[in-house]
C-alpha cells in the first residue's frame, strides 16, 4: 500500500515533468540563455589541421580562416560569372608590363614580350586588426607580451588567458611579410612550388631563409623567431604605408586570383613574434591554431575537439552588403539588405559532428541552421517535380526549409593512363578505344543512381562558371554526344561498338589473337558502399563485351601506382583553385605529367598541339581570341579522350526559414558576413518541434512494475510453501 | 606483495617494447614515410621537395631500426624507432601531426572520456549485479526464464543498434535529451551524458547479467549456502550477505581490469555521440595515419591494461583472504 505522502510526492514529480515538457525543449544542445541570440549554428566534420594562412589549403579550414583573414581581393558575392572585387584593397589593380630592360609595355603587349608584370596594390586606410594580446601595450607604450617569461606563461592555456589586448592599423608591410612567410623553411606552404616560379626572387629567398633560420635556431626546434623584415624579397616591397608592389615573372594574370586566397592575407609581425616565443608551442599556442586578422569575425573559442566559435570583430571596418548582382537576385530577396553594414550575425558556433544521423537530426530539430543533403536522407528531403526539377519534400516545406543548388567548380573524371600500352598513346587505334569506352560509360545514369541527380555529365574538363564552358550543343563533346533537338544526347552503344571494332577489338575481342579485351580499373575505393559503384562500372563496359577487372587497393598503393604510371583506368578529380580555365586545362598539359614530373596531369596526357595552345592560352586575358583557342584545345582533348569526362557535381544546400541572404558561391569562402538570421522565429520553431514526450518512460516503468508484482507474489508463495 | 608488483612491472617492460615494435612495424613497413607525407600534405600540389621537407622535419630520414653509418650506441639511437618510440617509456608523447602536444591533448581529452565511461561503468556494474541477483532470486520462476531469454536477445544485438535506437527514441522521437554533443557545465553536462550512459548500460546488460547470474547460481548450490538457509536466514540475506560476497571474485576479474582503461574511452560511443574524448582521438589518428598519436595511444592503452591486471591481482587479496601474492 502506497502511503499518502509518498503518493503526493510521486504525483508532484509527474506533474513537474509534464509542466516542464510543456515549455522548454529538453533536447536543446545549447544553453537556454542563448535562446534568442543572433548566433548561427553550424557543424564541422573534421578538425582543421592548419589555420595558418601560409599553410591552410582545405575547404574545411577556409571555413574558419576566410572569416578572419582578409587578402586584398575577394569574389563578388552576387555577381556571376565569378568576378574579383576589392576587399582590403582600394581596387583590383591593372598590371604594369615590363620588358627585360624594365621598359614599360602596353597593356595589349604579346605575352612572350613581357618579362615582368608589376602589381601595385593600394589598401584602404583605417582597417584595424581584431583585439589580440600580440598588440597589447603597457603604460610606456611598449608591446606588453613580446618578451614573456616562463612565470608569465605559467597560468596561460588559451589566448583569452592574457588579460590585455590591443590592436593596430593594417599596413602594406603586413602583406609583404605574409608573402615572405610562404618561403619560411618551417611552414611548408603548399603553394610555394607554384609561387616561386612567378614571384620574382622567391626561389632565392627560400635558400636565404633556410640559412638564416639555421643561424637563428642554433639547433633549437621551438621558440625560434625569424624576423622576416630583416630579409628583403626582391619581387615584393612595401611602397608606402598603404601600398605594396608584387613583381611577377612574365605575364601571369591568375596571380590576382591567388591574391584572393588566404595565402596572401596580411600577417602582422607582432603576431608571428608573439607566437614564436619559447613555451608557447608547448601550450598549443601557435599561429597555426589562433588566427589574427582584420576580418568580420575572430576565432574566440578554438577547441577543435568540440567547438569552434567565431565572434564579431569589434574593430571591423565599415563594409556594406552589395547592391549589384544578377537580375534574378532581386526576386530571391538578395537585395533586401543592400547597403547595410556587415556582418549581420554576432556569433557563429561550429560544433564537431562526425556522424550523419545526429547531424541530420539536429538540422531537422532546428539546432543547425543549414545542412547539405546527405545520401541517406535524400528521399526524405528532396523530391523531383513533374518537370524533373528538384525541390524540397512536403515534410521539409512544412518546416519552411528551402533548397539552394549550384554546380560546383569541380570535375570528377575517369582517366586513361596515356602511358599504358593498351589504352594509352595517341594512335588512332587507342583513341577510338578510349572514345568507345567514353560513350559506354553512361554518366547520366551514374548521376541518377548514385548521386540522386546531383550533378551534370561533363563535356570536357571545364565546369560551368569557368570561362570557356559553353552550354548546350555549342559546348558538346561531339565524340560522345549527338545534338538532338538542341540538347546533347549520349551516342547509342552501337556507335561505341563500331569504334571498338575499328580499334581492333570487334565484340570486345582482340582481332589478332581472338582473346577477350581485359581492362583494369584501379581504385582506392574498397568499402562496401563502393561495391555497387564498381559493379556499375563493370556493367558499363560489359555493354561492349569488354571485361573490366577492378583492382581495388589501399590509398597509398593506389597513389604509388599513379605516380609510377602503373594504373590503367582510374578515377580522379579536381576542385578549382580559381575560376580560370588555366586551372583546369593545366591538368592535361604534358610537362605537368604525374609520371616523371610529379604533376597534376594524372592521365599523363602529352599532346604537342594541346601543349602549344596551353602555353598561349594560360596567360591570356579572357576574350574572343582566348575563347577560340580554348575551343581548339577542347576539341583536341575530346578527340584524344584522355579522360572519359565524368561529372560536375551539383551542390544542394538546405536552409531553415530564419536564414536569409544565402547565394551559393563555390569560389568565395568569406560568405558568413552576408548571412542574416531571425533568431526569434528559430526559438519558436525549435520549441514547437521539440516538445518532450514523457509518457513512454512512464509506460516502461509501469510495465516493469507489472512484470515484477506477479513474480514477487509467486516467490512469496514459494517461500511460504512446504520444503520440497 | 610489493616484490610481486615490482616483478609484474618488470615483466611489463618487454611487453610494452613488443607492443611498440609491432605498432612501429605496422606503420613503417606497411606505409613508407613518403606515403605518410603524401597523406598529410594533401592531394593538391604535393612536390617531392615538400615531401623531403616533411620527412626531414619529423626525423623520418633516419634508418628505421639500425643505423649502420653511425658509431657506437648511435647505431641504435640514431634511428626512427629509438627517437620516436622509446621516449614513450618516460611518457614523452611528443607532438601530433597537427603540431599539437599529445600529452596535453591526452590530459584534456581524458576528462570527457571519463565523464562517460565512469558513470556507465558504475551504474552498469550496479545494474548488472542487481539484475543478475534478481534473476537468481527469482530462479525457477517465469521471470528468470524470460529474463535469461531477454539477456540472450540483448547480447545478440550489435551495440550500434542500441546507439542508433537510443538516439532515435530518446532524442528524435521523444525529444528528451540532445542526440549528440558534449558540455562540461552544469545541467548541460547532465543532458549530454544521459543518453550515452543509458545506452552504454542497456547495451551491456544482456551479456553481463547473464554471466553474473551464472556466478550467483554456482555459489547458491554450495554447501555454505545450504547451511545458511538451514540456520533460518532469509533468502535476501543469503543472497546479499553470503552469495554476493563469494561471487565477487569472478566478477572482479572482469571489472577491475577495465577500470584503468576507462581513461582511454570508447571508440564507438565517442564517435557517435560526439564526445571529444580519447576514443575519438584514437579513431581520428588512425583515419589520418597520425603515427605519433596512434603509437602514444597504443602505448597508453597497453600500460593501462597492465595496470588493470595488477590491480585485479591485488583486489583478489582484498576480497579473498586465502589469496596471497608472492
Amino acid at each position: 500500500m502506497i502511503r499518502p505522502r509518498t503518493y503526493r510526492i510521486l504525483l508532484s514529480i509527474v506533474a513537474a515533468v509534464f509542466s516542464l515538457s510543456a515549455h522548454a525543449a529538453w533536447n536543446n544542445p545549447y544553453p537556454s540563455a542563448d535562446r534568442d541570440r543572433n548566433i548561427l549554428y553550424a557543424a564541422f566534420r573534421e578538425r582543421p589541421k592548419h589555420l595558418d594562412p601560409a599553410r591552410s589549403y582545405s575547404s574545411n579550414e577556409y571555413e574558419f580562416i576566410a572569416q578572419v583573414y582578409e587578402p586584398p581581393f575577394q569574389y563578388h558575392y552576387l555577381k556571376r560569372p565569378y568576378a574579383l572585387a576589392p576587399l582590403t584593397a582600394v581596387a583590383v589593380p591593372k598590371p604594369v608590363y615590363l620588358d627585360r630592360q624594365g621598359r614599360r609595355l602596353p597593356q595589349d603587349a604579346p605575352a612572350q614580350t613581357i618579362s615582368y608584370s608589376v602589381y601595385e596594390i593600394r589598401i584602404r586606410p583605417g582597417v584595424y586588426y581584431q583585439p589580440h594580446p600580440a598588440f597589447a601595450r603597457d603604460d610606456k607604450g611598449d608591446l606588453r607580451y613580446q618578451a614573456l617569461t616562463e612565470r608569465e606563461l605559467g597560468g596561460v592555456y588559451a589566448i583569452s588567458d592574457f588579460s590585455k589586448a590591443g590592436t593596430r592599423e593594417l599596413v602594406a608591410a603586413d602583406y609583404v611579410y605574409q608573402i615572405k612567410r610562404l618561403a619560411h623553411p618551417k611552414l611548408h606552404s603548399p603553394i610555394l612550388s607554384v609561387m616561386q616560379d612567378y614571384i620574382v626572387g622567391l626561389k632565392d629567398y627560400v635558400a636565404t631563409l633556410k640559412r638564416a633560420h639555421a643561424e637563428v635556431a642554433q639547433g633549437r626546434e621551438e621558440g625560434v623567431y625569424l624576423d622576416l623584415t630583416r630579409y628583403p624579397l626582391a619581387g615584393v616591397e612595401a611602397v608606402d604605408r598603404y601600398t605594396y608592389r608584387v613583381k611577377i615573372n612574365g605575364k601571369y594574370p591568375q596571380i590576382l586570383y591567388w591574391m584572393a586566397m588566404p595565402f596572401f592575407a596580411p600577417m602582422p609581425p607582432e603576431a608571428d613574434h608573439f607566437f614564436s616565443q619559447p613555451g608557447m608551442a608547448q601550450k598549443n599556442l601557435t599561429l597555426d591554431w589562433y588566427p589574427v586578422g582584420t576580418g568580420p569575425y575572430m576565432l574566440t573559442v578554438n577547441n577543435p575537439n568540440r567547438r569552434m566559435v567565431l565572434e564579431r570583430n569589434p574593430n571591423f571596418r565599415d563594409e556594406r552588403y552589395p547592391a549589384e548582382g544578377e537580375p534574378e537576385d532581386a526576386a530571391e530577396g538578395l537585395f533586401a539588405d543592400a547597403g547595410k553594414r556587415l556582418p549581420f550575425i554576432d556569433k557563429v558556433m561550429f560544433s564537431l559532428e562526425k556522424e550523419n544521423i545526429p547531424y541530420w537530426s539536429k538540422f531537422l530539430q532546428g539546432y543547425y541552421d543549414r545542412s547539405g543533403v546527405l545520401t541517406e536522407s535524400f528521399d526524405q528531403a528532396i523530391r523531383f517535380s513533374g518537370s524533373g526539377d528538384t525541390e524540397v519534400s512536403e515534410a521539409m516545406q512544412g518546416k519552411g526549409i528551402h533548397l539552394l543548388t549550384s554546380v560546383a567548380s569541380s570535375t570528377y573524371y575517369l582517366g586513361f593512363n596515356m602511358l599504358d600500352p593498351v589504352v594509352g598513346g595517341l594512335s588512332e587505334r587507342a583513341r577510338k578505344l578510349r572514345q568507345a569506352v567514353s560513350i559506354a560509360i553512361d554518366y547520366e545514369e551514374q548521376i541518377s543512381i548514385f548521386r540522386n541527380g546531383r550533378g551534370i555529365a561533363a563535356q570536357g574538363p571545364l565546369p560551368p562558371g569557368i570561362f570557356g564552358y559553353e552550354e548546350g550543343c555549342a559546348g558538346m563533346n561531339p565524340y560522345v554526344y549527338d545534338c538532338v533537338d538542341g540538347t546533347p544526347r549520349r551516342k547509342p552503344i552501337e556507335a561505341a561498338r563500331r569504334l571498338l571494332a575499328e580499334s581492333g577489338y570487334p565484340d570486345g575481342q582482340d582481332a589478332k589473337t581472338g582473346k577477350p579485351l581485359l581492362l583494369y580499373f584501379d581504385t582506392a575505393a574498397t568499402g562496401p558502399e563502393e561495391k555497387a559503384k564498381l559493379d556499375w562500372m563493370t556493367k558499363q563496359l560489359r555493354k561492349l563485351d569488354v571485361q573490366l577487372v577492378v583492382r581495388a587497393t589501399d590509398y597509398n598503393t593506389f597513389q604509388k601506382k599513379m605516380r609510377q604510371g602503373e594504373a590503367q583506368l582510374f578515377e580522379w578529380g579536381w576542385n578549382a583553385d580559381y575560376p580560370d580555365p588555366e586551372n583546369f586545362l593545366f591538368l592535361l598539359y604534358g610537362p605537368n605529367k604525374k609520371v616523371g614530373a610529379d604533376g597534376e596531369n594524372a592521365a599523363n596526357y602529352d599532346d604537342p598541339g594541346f601543349n602549344r595552345l596551353f602555353e598561349r592560352v594560360k596567360n591570356m586575358d579572357n576574350g574572343p581570341e582566348r575563347l577560340a583557342l580554348i575551343r581548339k584545345m577542347l576539341d583536341i582533348t575530346r578527340r584524344d579522350a584522355p579522360w572519359a569526362w565524368g561529372t560536375h557535381p551539383k551542390l544542394f544546400l538546405l536552409e531553415h526559414a530564419w536564414v536569409y541572404n544565402t547565394k551559393p558561391n563555390t569560389m568565395a569562402n568569406n560568405t558568413l558576413k552576408y548571412l542574416r538570421l531571425e533568431p526569434r522565429l528559430r526559438a519558436q520553431q525549435r520549441e514547437a518541434w521539440n516538445r518532450p514526450v514523457v509518457w513512454p518512460m512512464l509506460a516502461v516503468l509501469g510495465l516493469v512494475a507489472l512484470a515484477v508484482v506477479p513474480a514477487v507474489i509467486a516467490w512469496r508463495r514459494r517461500e511460504r510453501g512446504a520444503a520440497r | 606483495m610489493i616484490a610481486y608488483i615490482v616483478r609484474r612491472i618488470l615483466y611489463a617492460i618487454p611487453i610494452l617494447l613488443g607492443v611498440n615494435l609491432i605498432t612501429f612495424a605496422l606503420f613503417f613497413f606497411v606505409n613508407s614515410p613518403d606515403d605518410m607525407a603524401r597523406i598529410h600534405l594533401g592531394v593538391k600540389r604535393v612536390t617531392p621537395e615538400a615531401i623531403a621537407k616533411w620527412k626531414e622535419d619529423r626525423g623520418f630520414t633516419r634508418p628505421l631500426l639500425y643505423n649502420a653509418a653511425a658509431q657506437g650506441t648511435a647505431k641504435l639511437k640514431d634511428t626512427i624507432f629509438y627517437q620516436h618510440s622509446l621516449r614513450l617509456f618516460v611518457f614523452e608523447f611528443g607532438r601530433a601531426e597537427d603540431n599539437r602536444d599529445i600529452g596535453r591533448e591526452i590530459a584534456e581529452r581524458m576528462w570527457p572520456s571519463l565523464a562517460i565511461a565512469l558513470p556507465t561503468f558504475l551504474v552498469g556494474v550496479l545494474v548488472y549485479i542487481t539484475f543478475a541477483l534478481l534473476l537468481a532470486f527469482f530462479r525457477g520462476t517465469y521471470l528468470d526464464t524470460w529474463g535469461v531469454v531477454l539477456c540472450v536477445a540483448m547480447m545478440s544485438v550489435s551495440v550500434l543498434f542500441y546507439v542508433i535506437g537510443g538516439q532515435y527514441l530518446m532524442s528524435k522521437l521523444w525529444h528528451l535529451v540532445p542526440i549528440s554533443g558534449y558540455d562540461d557545465t552544469g545541467l548541460l553536462a547532465f543532458k549530454f551524458l544521459t543518453l550515452p550512459v543509458v545506452v552504454g548500460v542497456v547495451g551491456s546488460i544482456g551479456a553481463n547479467a547473464r554471466l553474473y547470474r551464472s556466478f550467483f547460481l554456482e555459489e547458491i548450490g554450495k554447501d555454505y549456502v545450504r547451511t545458511a538457509r538451514a540456520k533460518g536466514l532469509s533468502e535476501p540475506r543469503v543472497l546479499f550477505q553470503h552469495v554476493l560476497k563469494n561471487a565477487m571474485i569472478p566478477i572482479l576479474t572482469g571489472v577491475v581490469v577495465v577500470i584503468p582503461s576507462l581513461f582511454i574511452g570508447s571508440l564507438i560511443f565517442e564517435s557517435f555521440f560526439g564526445i571529444p574524448g580519447l576514443g575519438s582521438y584514437t579513431i581520428d589518428a588512425i583515419h589520418s595515419q597520425d603515427f605519433f598519436v596512434v603509437r602514444a595511444m597504443v602505448f597508453l592503452g597497453s600500460v593501462l591494461y597492465i595496470v588493470g591486471l595488477i590491480l585485479t591481482d591485488i583486489s583478489y587479496t582484498l576480497v579473498d583472504p586465502r589469496v596471497r601474492l608472492e
